[in-house]
């Protein structure tokens, strides 16, 4: 005990000095103790102190640490930047505001319940308005880059506990993950201190396994992504869809409820993992930052937290996630007010410091706001699944945080300062256009069976098999529509369709809804702003192949980029949220939450900073207002007319066909919003009224693949008419009529008792017949010239398309 | 005759509880989760109802081994189960529950409820969900099958679903007592290796049931097909089949009702 009242006197105890150190003194304090606060910052908290005549505590330096993180902040995106691109200059105030927020305000969507405050973004869901759906993706990079089966577990709990602590919780009906890794097959100069490509990817998919798995949530609609960038910062997207009732979307809190922790208990794992996040990688060992994934204990937190929730028990929730009960209570606190005592917090280690405990990320643990009229069924409820709740501390009105621990002060802080105090510092972004440039053609052109192997057994295509069927997709009886699709069950489906009867428990309602990914690096090397276009038409491109309700389709972005400081950096990411903005508005879909994770670099074997690509990944979600209307991609029948969605053009920068022919630079392809907005619309429509037997996007590999793997997956075969296919101008390389990339485009298969009604359906879009199913499974492409130039049977293409580097 | 009352057990780790409900919600059923503490405290009596699931999941997080936990607890809170069990009423065990009533000795049948058989990690070291291929034994006297063709198609979703026995001897009772109700097969129906046989599991053994066959223990998921648009193939135009986890499901419900 005398120890524990010593280590309690430690962070009680006033930083000596603090307020007569100089800011190089200030600063080696930061760096020391992890705090990741810049001079700016930590020069505000000594005007601060100096003016109520004290020094802080270690407590108090470790919560306002927390609380001005990056992490917890997003200072970059709501910073005045001023942003140079070419010869203009123009001040932007708040990034996040002039860009993201704008375009989802003007959008004015009713059915948006929740945007960008909660844990995750709220839309209105199902047949009479009863429910609504939440939905979050988040990363978890830097931890999954030093241990990552144990940051993706982490990573996958943290942000199911965001949907749980969504509105009075949401129960997640589906989860899902992007991975950005280096290629497995490729030597890359590694400082001794990382991990290879191999190992982490491995690690990741056994972290979303074992975690994930044991959660009892379908896993599916993930994506991977292969990049040299990622070799030494790889980017782990986690996310999950939840279902909530309507009327559970408001959360408060009055002065007089309860401040209760449940779960977990608290340990040494987790110190400092919202500042760890916020700085560049460089080897030194973070080994506490990282935390432990405990699925079962979650498990039971989420079961006992539905039911408290559905028996009204309490006000509201947030997660422990970054900054631990620091983070949480003062975010629930808002302007009331908090009086913490940590006396009763149940500790996994005795040798634990205070201020510790106030900051440690332990996991699986919640922050519920409970009228003390409840505790005692609150508590019950929670006990009948092995869970121990924890009073500690109640919501009252002076503005302030208070936190004691032993009789003993640890934080004395006033909200206003906390929230509003940190300084705010004009960044510098400059980006410099690159030029498009006229992409040559390969001096010799490869055999097209060639190219099309090349394509489809290249990673960024070839088949996920081994890894989605390690995770349990099918649990909760709700995955209608299936990541593998077609007559084997084994072809790379577009979309998965989620119809939550395990959260409604009602099988005669038969809304469902559907996400989607959209991720581009390559093009974001050439241009950032295009990029986001390009991930917002992808992201919706897919889940119109299953037949979302276009109309009600909303985003989430999560942005991740090297270090701001560097003016081309943050440069670029200003001109990605610029694309995000714009393609908002153009496509009138609106972003309901977003993440950014920066400071993702970290220096090579030769000591030369890397930092990642920029990297945009807009996810989507739509509901299918009746899912026995969904489709699949694989090819229903021979005799049936292929349909081409949009325009192709002569744009082949980014592309894949560009890459496997060692081509640099070219146009990045534009999407045409006017265009697409009113293709999809009447896809969407054909698609609901039964129109349609099978729709695939063309993304990486162009026309050839998709109708390559549109046959593969039904056992058909087809015939297609490059003269057929409508053009932006007049193209006559052939090359790029089979390989181009240009967005917006989809391959429809239409029964021929269908097609009078599906030609009616979609007057007036570009919706243009170029080719037949055959029964025969052969691809046959007829050239321009009106000469066979391409048939082959597809069975060796299956196969390439199957050979993947791990299995 | 009213409705059965089914009761499917809930422990910590328990996934498909509510699935399994909503089918049986769907049968006319009357299904209740009831979570194990319930047993501890003594406030439900399982001759109380008619129809007991162990539904899948992870109990306990299957540390030590699968179900091995919960097999513990049943045996200690849930001793009914043989009464149950010898009055002809259905038990099933899906997935997790099977893994619970193979560790708790139930099954294989054995009077003395002695564990005598495992279900352990799959020969491809990992978790796999996909759908199987399924012969159901025709010899076989369970209650469950009436009605079903000799061929059916359902989900596996396990990382520990190789059943291994004792000895070769105990495969030929198991034969001879009709207690093996289905078998992993190819598309063909036929006894085949991985990946027809998902896990490894000897003479490609998918679900037992004791002599009597009213219970079952089953790796696959009947209650992630009970709608036709939960198969993988139900937007194929050659698609025409019944939703056969529902019909072994609704027949434990018929049986009841007499």
């Amino acid at each position: 005990m005398t120890e524990k009242i010593e280590s309690a006197i430690q962070s009680s105890r006033e930083i000596a000095d603090f307020n007569s150190l100089t800011p190089k003194g200030l600063m080696n304090l930061s760096v020391q103790n992890l705090w990741s606060l810049n001079e700016k910052e930590i020069l505000t908290v000594q005007a601060h102190f100096r003016s109520l005549k004290r020094n802080p505590t270690r407590a108090e330096m470790e919560t306002i640490a927390q609380s001005w993180s990056e992490h917890c902040r997003h200072k970059t995106f709501k910073s005045p930047i001023r942003y140079q691109e070419g010869s203009k200059t123009v001040l932007i105030k708040n990034l996040f505001e002039e860009t993201i927020a704008r375009a989802t305000r003007q959008t004015k969507k009713p059915w948006c319940l929740s945007v960008f405050k909660d844990n995750a973004g709220i839309v209105s869901f199902g047949s009479k308005g009863k429910w609504a759906l939440a939905f979050k993706v988040e990363t978890h990079n830097h931890p999954c880059a030093i241990e990552p089966k144990g940051g993706a577990e982490t990573g996958l709990g943290g942000v199911i506990r965001d949907v749980l602590a969504a509105g009075l919780g949401a129960k997640p009906v589906l989860s899902t993950n992007v991975f950005c890794v280096a290629p497995p097959n490729k030597k890359l100069p590694l400082p001794a201190s990382a991990l290879s490509a191999e190992r982490i990817l491995r690690g990741l998919v056994a972290g979303v396994r074992d975690y994930g798995n044991r959660m009892g949530i379908p896993t599916a609609a993930g994506g991977l992504y292969f990049d040299d960038g990622y070799a030494l910062n790889p980017l782990v997207f986690v996310g999950c869809v939840g279902v909530l009732p309507a009327q559970a979307v408001k959360k408060e809190i009055r002065p007089g409820d309860l401040i209760v922790a449940a779960g977990g208990f608290t340990g040494k794992d987790g110190l400092h993992g919202a500042t760890f996040s916020s700085a560049n990688l460089n080897g030194d060992d973070h080994s506490t930052a990282v935390q432990i994934g405990h699925p079962l204990n979650e498990k039971r937190v989420m079961e006992a937290l539905l039911k408290a929730r559905d028996q009204k028990l309490y006000r509201s929730v947030t997660d422990c996630g970054a900054g631990g009960f620091s983070s949480a209570v003062t975010e629930m606190a808002d302007i009331v007010g908090a009086r913490v005592s940590l006396d009763k917090e149940i500790l996994k280690a005795s040798d634990m410091e205070p201020w510790e405990i106030w900051v440690s990320e332990s996991q699986e643990r919640m922050v519920f706001a409970v009228p003390p009229s409840n505790l005692k069924a609150f508590e019950k409820v929670f006990a009948d699944e092995g869970v121990k709740i924890r009073v500690i501390g109640e919501f009252v009105k002076t503005g302030r945080i208070e936190v004691s621990w032993n009789g003993q002060n640890l934080v004395n802080l006033s909200l206003k300062f906390l929230n509003n105090g940190l300084p705010i510092e004009e960044k510098k972004a400059v980006y410099n256009p690159v030029k498009p440039s006229e992409s040559r053609a390969p001096h010799q052109s490869k055999p097209l069976p060639e190219q099309l192997k090349e394509i489809l057994s290249h990673l960024n295509v070839c088949s996920r098999e081994w890894l989605i069927r390690q995770y349990d997709h099918e649990v909760q009886g709700g995955t209608v529509i299936k990541p593998l699709q077609g007559a084997r069950h084994d072809g790379p489906g577009d979309a998965c369709v989620i119809w939550p009867q395990a959260a409604t428990r009602d099988t005669s309602d038969l809304s469902g809804f559907t996400i989607g990914h959209g991720l581009n690096p390559s093009s974001g090397k050439l241009d950032p702003y295009l990029m986001a276009w390009l991930c917002a038409d992808e992201a919706l491109r897919n889940i119109l192949c299953v037949g979302a309700d276009i109309s009600r389709a909303a985003f989430l972005d999560n942005f991740c980029w090297g270090n701001p400081e560097n003016p081309q950096v943050l440069g670029s990411l200003v001109r990605a949220a610029l694309g995000c903005r714009d393609a908002s508005l153009g496509f009138q879909v609106p972003f309901i939450s977003g993440k950014d994770s920066l400071y993702n670099e970290s220096k090579d074997a030769f000591g030369k900073t890397i930092s990642v690509p920029g990297t945009l990944l807009i996810s989507s979600i739509a509901p299918i207002p009746n899912i026995e209307k969904a489709i699949t991609m694989d090819m229903k029948g021979p005799g049936n007319s292929l349909y081409m969605v949009g325009q192709t053009g002569e744009d082949m920068g980014g592309s894949l066909y560009n890459e496997l022919n060692g081509i640099s630079g070219g146009v990045v392809p534009r999407v045409d919003a006017r265009c697409a907005k009113r293709n999809f619309a009447a896809v969407s429509k054909a698609i609901s009224k039964g129109l349609v037997a099978s729709a695939h996007d063309l993304s990486e590999g162009g026309l050839l693949a998709a109708v390559t793997e549109m046959a593969f997956s039904g056992e058909f075969g087809a015939m297609i008419d490059l003269d057929a296919i409508p053009k932006q101008k007049p193209i006559y390389s052939t090359d790029v009529l089979l390989f181009s990339e240009t967005p917006s485009r989809i391959l429809l298969e239409v029964k021929p008792e269908s097609e009078a009604a599906f030609i009616k359906c979609v007057k007036g879009s570009c919706v243009k017949k170029i080719g037949t199913s055959i029964a025969n499974p052969i691809i046959k492409i007829i050239g321009l010239d009106g000469l066979v130039l391409f048939e082959e049977s597809v069975a060796p293409f299956k196969a390439a398309w199957q050979r993947t580097v791990l299995s | 005759m009213k409705a059965p009352k089914v009761l499917i057990l809930s422990a910590p780790g328990t996934n498909c509880a509510v699935e399994t409900s909503n089918a049986f919600s769907d049968l006319g059923a009357r299904p209740e989760i009831v979570g194990l503490h319930l047993f501890k405290e003594k406030r439900v009596r399982l001759l109380d109802y008619d129809i007991f699931v162990l539904p899948g999941g992870f109990s306990y997080g299957d540390e030590i081994s699968a179900g091995k936990i919960l097999a513990a607890q049943v045996k200690l809170h849930i001793g009914d189960i043989k009464n149950f069990i010898r009055m002809g009423r259905p038990v099933i065990g899906i997935c997790n529950g099977f893994q619970v009533l193979v560790k708790a000795g139930i099954l294989p049948f054995s009077p003395s409820c002695e564990q005598s058989a495992s279900l352990i990690s799959n020969d491809s070291g990992r978790f796999e969900n996909r759908w199987v291929h399924l012969r159901i034994n025709t010899q076989n006297p369970s209650l469950f099958f009436k009605g079903l063709p000799e061929m059916i198609e359902l989900p596996v979703a396990h990382g520990e679903g190789k059943l291994v026995l004792r000895s070769p001897k105990q495969l030929e009772d198991l034969k001879r007592n009709r207690s093996i109700a289905m078998q992993y097969v190819s598309d063909d129906g036929k006894i085949a290796p991985y990946p027809a046989n998902p896990n490894g599991s000897v003479f490609n053994i998918a679900a037992l049931t004791n002599p009597e066959g009213n219970c079952l223990g089953m790796m696959p998921h009947p209650e992630r097909y009970t709608k036709n648009y939960q198969h993988p193939n139900w937007t194929r135009q050659t698609f025409q089949k019944q939703a056969f986890g529902l019909a072994i499901l609704k027949n434990a419900v018929d049986y009841c009702r007499g």
